[in-house]
């Protein structure tokens, strides 16, 4: 909506558009980052990362460092080859899957540049930074690997010890799934084929706060703050890579400064820091530069998607055959293999088809790992099925919109079963793309283009379409036990009544920007019958927290904050004993209604949940056989994924002169379920489509032929400001979740799904009268003149 | 630190003085950060792109601009007065207008970069106080920000212009304003 959300007349909190908690201390600086951590005796790490992208490593001397003024410690691969181990892959996809070892700290050969090869731990961190200078490395480099699909042929080797490149193969095929029939048969009797290969550019998260690490050593208990998305997750694995028991390992989430699935990873720097503290028994901490962090932290995206559709003449959907190649970089990241694999099952997307077939191939190169980046493998099918789609369309001389329509899965056919073995619960697709059209001026556009283009206007319009959906709330365990990923996908609440009727919820979801703290009050207040001002959210933290799977896959509201509805049902059943044997009768005669419980017949005979805790809190009058206490936990686990779902439409214009892109107008109409408040899902959408318009138009990590990272900071590596983005006119269509109790879908990686395609489709159809049919993305200025130039895809 | 070459400086930072022995080279985000506490005020990059450390700095009794602190030597601050995050609102804890409309249209998410974009925001203002969209999305393009895609940035910085010039209207004489 273009016009400020003004608080709704929500029933209740739930839908009202609250201002949010969060903010009292991120606006006036009273903020936690973990690099804000300070503590008694605390030293300082600085580690020297490889300059070649592929080297066997001679030799390490660190002992010209030690003799630095400041340092107290410096060492090596080799000093800590004992113990190091290999940093974790969690998603090992197929039985055979080729997992090279990762040692947090290079020992022997460096496969990227910026690996961790050495370190140095100083009283402060320009004595660190310095004595990095005297540590005295010797490389023998060797020729890198760095182009795809040469990589994907074997031509030069990676891990040489492995063999190939090829990690792995993963395969789905609807004929024997038994979900569809098969792509060869749909190709052999195909009226028309559409062969396309788009790539997928290589991304870098950039979230705004750079990692930091502070590690504690304690008397033999560990406490770990670490900006990072999943501390409950790194928890586990510092108990299995360090051999520290869990008991004694706690890790702290506190303020942290974006994600995106840049922060889902268990990193060198935290296992390095680790070692560091263990080494010297005092807090050492790491905080990254930007340049560090693009060399270090995962980047996103990077395959070569091979995407066939067939199709009857009057353009139904008979076939989608997919083949990826995904570039793993140098190792295998945390969920790494799982992120393209994930896209499995959206090539098919919102669409009826028939048969379908998907294989992708993880390959080595000698470059940074790549793993999730908001959406993680979603994005990058949205991406494939869109773009082909508008030119499949084009091909058929029918608009883009109506052969969607065609193709799509109607309101009355939920649930649906897709090709890809899913089961879609809801959705109205029809809804969402009429109101695009209307709000967007569909029509009145087409006009403007036409006219552009009758006039040989030199600023041509382009429109592009993207209708999507993906699949959220990460989601159930036994479908990832399945597809071999080693954790569930449940997620955890607790709440706790005050003796005064306050309460204190304890989330398993760890939120980096994303509002948890305000979302969960308004459900508590909802749930319980008390303010929402009464309610404190407490995340992020081990020790109050101890269990839980964090936050990504757009899960935490789906997931958590249905595990929060359970909690708050078992508390409210607690509190319905106690208040009945205060109004002296039967619990079945009470019912919650308007905040409090209420003899049914009798609304004025009441007592607020303050009511129940205080006389729990006494206990002197208790039933028998209830315990004095009405906290509650529960822990979700979804039967299904969620599916939100939308269209968004972008109008461009493109200079053909000087290649220009601007956005002229971007609409986005987003299913996102019920919503709990909002001016959160607003925001969510607005980055989301920020970041995929970023793709889009400005993005790119670039290596060059040695390997070496040239995007090694925000000068060359662009994230858009305030001045290269337009405004978005955002809306929503309500079509309620049935998997869940609150019937929420997700939000966080929406705007970055549908909105990739959306403005290259609306670039490709702005130049398809000069002949283009693609353009590779970013798509810069001289990207696309050229292509005008050439009449052809870049 | 490790060069034994120190100069003094002294700065007002948030209406108090600090008088510091600092190595050359350092920079005022981290002469702020880490002598002088005031960790609310970030550092986002390397090379002066991202805008996180913006604070304001002027003379002891004058106008303060926006500067990136990272690219502001500490001994350069030496004699000025400097404004963060930290000392923005009042000293009863009343919300700067910037603030307070960051907040009423959700115009921070992580909330990281926020402290300088409420920063270049009250600058631009003061320079400019009625913005055109297209001004404030220049004016803020020095400073990036990840989560929001700019658009309640945008909306927020233009309803602190309304707020200000509304009370800046109220404060002037009565026979001023016909």
């Amino acid at each position: 909506m273009t016009a400020v959300i003004e608080p709704e007349a929500a029933a209740g909190e739930v839908g009202a558009a609250r201002r949010r908690k969060e903010d009292a201390r991120l606006i006036t600086g009273r903020t936690r980052w973990t690099d804000n951590v300070v503590l008694p005796g605390m030293l300082h790490l600085a580690i020297l990362r490889s300059p070649h992208a592929s080297a066997r490593i001679v030799s390490v001397d660190v002992r010209p460092a030690l003799r630095q003024p400041g340092v107290i410690d410096a060492f090596s691969g080799a000093d800590v080859a004992d113990v190091q181990g290999s940093l974790p892959c969690a998603w090992p996809v197929t039985e055979d899957i080729v997992h090279p070892v990762r040692p947090p700290l290079a020992d022997g050969f460096v496969r990227h540049h910026g690996e961790a090869v050495a370190v140095v731990v100083a009283r402060d961190r320009d004595s660190a930074v310095d004595a990095l200078e005297a540590i005295e490395v010797e490389y023998e480099p060797l020729a890198p690997v760095l182009d795809l699909a040469a990589a994907a042929r074997d031509e030069g080797l990676v891990h040489p010890d492995k063999g190939t490149n090829r990690s792995y193969t993963w395969v789905f095929d609807s004929a024997q799934a038994g979900t569809g029939t098969d792509v060869a048969d749909a190709a052999a009797s195909a009226e028309v084929t559409l062969h396309r290969r788009y790539i997928q550019q290589r991304l870098i998260p950039a979230f705004m706060e750079p990692r930091s690490v502070v590690v504690d050593p304690g008397m033999g208990e560990y406490t770990i703050w670490s900006a990072t998305q999943i501390p409950h997750i790194l928890r586990v694995f510092y108990a299995l890579l360090t051999g520290v028991p869990e008991h004694k390992i706690r890790v702290i989430a506190p303020d942290v400064g974006g994600g995106f699935g840049g922060k889902l990873q268990v990193t060198p720097e935290e296992m390095i820091a680790f070692f560091a503290a263990r080494r010297v028994q005092k807090p050492v901490k790491y905080t990254e530069t930007r340049g560090d962090s693009m060399l270090s932290a995962h980047h996103g995206r990077d395959q070569i998607q091979d995407i066939t559709l067939t199709a009857t003449r009057d353009g139904t959907l008979t076939g989608v055959d997919v083949k990826l190649i995904a570039n793993m970089g140098a190792y295998l990241g945390l969920v790494g293999p799982g992120v393209p694999v994930l896209g499995a099952f959206m090539f098919n997307s919102i669409y009826k088809v028939p048969a379908y077939r998907f294989e992708c191939t993880g390959v080595f190169t000698n470059t940074t790992i790549t793993d999730a980046y908001r959406g993680a493998g979603r994005p990058e099918a949205t991406y494939a099925i869109e773009r082909a789609m508008d030119d499949l369309a084009a091909e058929l001389g029918v608009d883009p919109v109506e052969l969607r329509r065609k193709n799509w899965i109607k309101a009355e056919e939920f649930p649906f079963t897709t090709v890809a073995g899913l089961v879609y619960d809801s959705g109205d697709y029809d809804a969402a793309t009429d109101k695009a059209l209307d709000l967007f001026d569909y029509a009145g556009l087409r006009a403007e283009q036409q006219r552009r283009r009758d006039s040989g206007d030199p600023v041509q319009l382009g429109i592009g379409v993207s209708t999507y959906t993906e699949m959220c709330g990460l989601a159930p365990s036994r479908l990832l036990g399945a597809l071999r990923y080693a954790a569930g996908g449940w997620e955890t609440a607790s709440v706790r009544v005050l003796p005064t009727g306050k309460v204190e919820v304890v989330t398993g979801t760890s939120p980096h920007g994303q509002g948890h703290v305000t979302a969960w009050s308004q459900i508590v207040a909802d749930e319980l019958g008390v303010a929402f001002e009464d309610v404190e959210v407490l995340h992020g933290d081990t020790r109050t927290s101890h269990k839980g799977l964090d936050t990504y896959g757009s899960r935490s509201l789906a997931v958590g904050g249905v595990a929060l509805v359970e909690a708050c049902r078992k508390v409210r059943d607690k509190a319905r004993v106690v208040a009945a044997h205060m109004l002296e009768c039967s619990p079945d005669d009470i019912e919650f209604t308007g905040g409090a419980f209420r003899v049914r017949g009798t609304p004025d005979a009441s007592k607020t949940l303050a009511d129940t805790a205080f006389a729990v809190f006494a206990a002197h009058d208790l039933p028998d056989g209830v315990e004095a206490t009405l906290d509650a936990d529960a822990t979700f686990d979804p039967q299904t994924f969620s599916f939100p779902h939308g269209t968004h439409l972008c109008a461009t214009l493109v200079d053909t002169q000087t290649g220009h892109v601007g956005i002229h107008r971007y609409v986005a109409v987003d299913d996102v379920g019920k919503v709990v408040n909002p001016l959160i899902v607003e925001g969510q959408v607005h980055g989301g489509v920020a970041q995929g318009i970023a793709q889009a138009l400005h993005e790119q990590a670039v290596y060059d032929d040695s390997g070496t990272l040239l995007t090694g900071s925000f000068v060359e590596y662009t994230i858009p400001s305030a001045a290269d983005l337009p405004q978005f006119v955002t809306d929503r269509t309500e079509t309620p979740a049935t998997s869940n109790p609150l019937g929420v879908k997700g939000v966080g990686e929406a705007g970055a799904i549908a909105s990739t395609p959306a403005v290259v489709n609306a670039i490709v159809d702005a130049l398809r009268p000069y002949g283009v049919d693609d353009i590779l993305m970013p798509c810069t200025p001289e990207r696309v003149w050229r292509a005008i130039k050439r009449g052809g895809a870049s | 630190m490790s060069s034994s070459h120190r100069v003094r400086v002294s700065v007002d930072v948030d209406g108090s003085r600090y008088v510091d022995d600092v190595e050359p080279r350092t920079l005022l985000v981290h002469h702020l950060r880490e002598r002088l506490g005031k960790i609310g005020t970030v550092v986002g990059c390397d090379t002066s792109n991202c805008g996180s450390c913006t604070v304001l700095m002027g003379s002891a009794d004058g106008e303060q601009h926006s500067v990136k602190s990272c690219s502001v030597l500490a001994v350069q601050a030496d004699g000025t007065a400097v404004t963060t995050i930290e000392g923005l609102a009042g000293p009863d804890g009343s919300l700067h207008a910037v603030q307070q409309a960051f907040h009423e249209l959700h115009a921070l998410q992580c909330g990281f970069c926020t402290p300088g974009m409420i920063l270049s925001a009250v600058d631009l203002l003061r320079d400019n106080p009625a913005p055109t969209e297209a001004e404030i999305r220049e004016g803020l393009s020095g400073n990036l920000c990840r989560c929001t895609g700019y658009q309640n940035i945008i909306r927020a910085v233009q309803s602190a212009a309304t707020a200000l010039q509304a009370s800046a209207e109220a404060a002037l004489p009565k026979e001023a304003t016909v």
